[in-house]
């Protein structure tokens, strides 16, 4: 079920602040967040923001297509290198 | 014969089933369709006049997306979703569910038919 639209779309207020300063600046700089269910508003597009994974931060560059989407949807959680191989596959796979 | 958007509708079928062959119109839109056109849903396709197709037509170039356009602007949605790199975008490059669906098991609808890895169910020797 979606969000009530009385509440507006969630979007975390430190961010909100910290882009705000960098757009009255007029500066580009990489701001770090751990609020991977912020909404991406219009504000942000032309920003880096560093998204948390859980393990790292993965720089994600806003471009307009985004806006309404989710930070964290830009920060996959999981790498997918693959099955696991059995040893004697493995070696297989060297020769 | 009646031909609408593209499609050839079968003749023996009532009005309202019949518009369901066409891409994007399923049996709601296809019956307020005819509403609108003032046809009777359960005539069969056959025994409409040039009038009411005409009509059905009409009203279906207006207000409905069917067919190629329809198609087109599925394919650009999820194309938008691919080349934003989302998560959802992710999962259709991959051909995978994207609606956090379990893909331990099932899935087979986006994964296709099953393929046996090789050498799985081997029973340890020694």
């Amino acid at each position: 079920m979606p969000r009530s639209v009385k509440k507006g779309p969630f979007i975390c207020l430190k961010l909100t602040k910290k882009i705000q300063e960098l757009n009255d600046t007029n500066k580009k700089k990489i701001v770090k967040t751990w609020s991977r269910a912020s909404t991406i508003s219009p504000e942000f597009v032309g920003h880096t923001i560093a998204v948390h994974n859980g393990n790292k931060m993965i720089p994600v560059y806003i471009t307009e297509n985004m806006v309404g989407h989710k930070l964290g949807e830009f920060s996959p959680t999981r790498i997918f290198r693959g099955h696991p191989m059995s040893k004697a596959e493995k070696a297989a796979r060297m020769r | 014969m009646a031909r609408i958007a593209g499609i050839d509708l079968p003749k023996r079928k009532k009005a309202y089933i019949g518009l369901t062959y066409i891409y994007g119109i399923g049996q709601h839109s296809s019956l307020s369709i005819l509403e609108e056109a003032k046809v009777d849903p359960n005539k069969k396709i056959q025994e409409l006049s040039e009038e009411e197709i005409a009509q059905i037509r009409a009203i279906m170039t207006t207000d409905y997306k069917v067919e190629g356009s329809l198609r087109s602007e599925v394919q650009q949605n999820i194309k938008r979703l691919m080349d934003i790199g989302c998560y959802r975008g992710l999962r259709h490059r991959r051909s995978l569910p994207c609606r956090g669906q379990r893909t331990k098991t099932n899935s087979r609808t986006r994964k296709g038919r099953r393929r046996t890895v090789a050498g799985k169910k081997k029973t340890p020797t020694k």
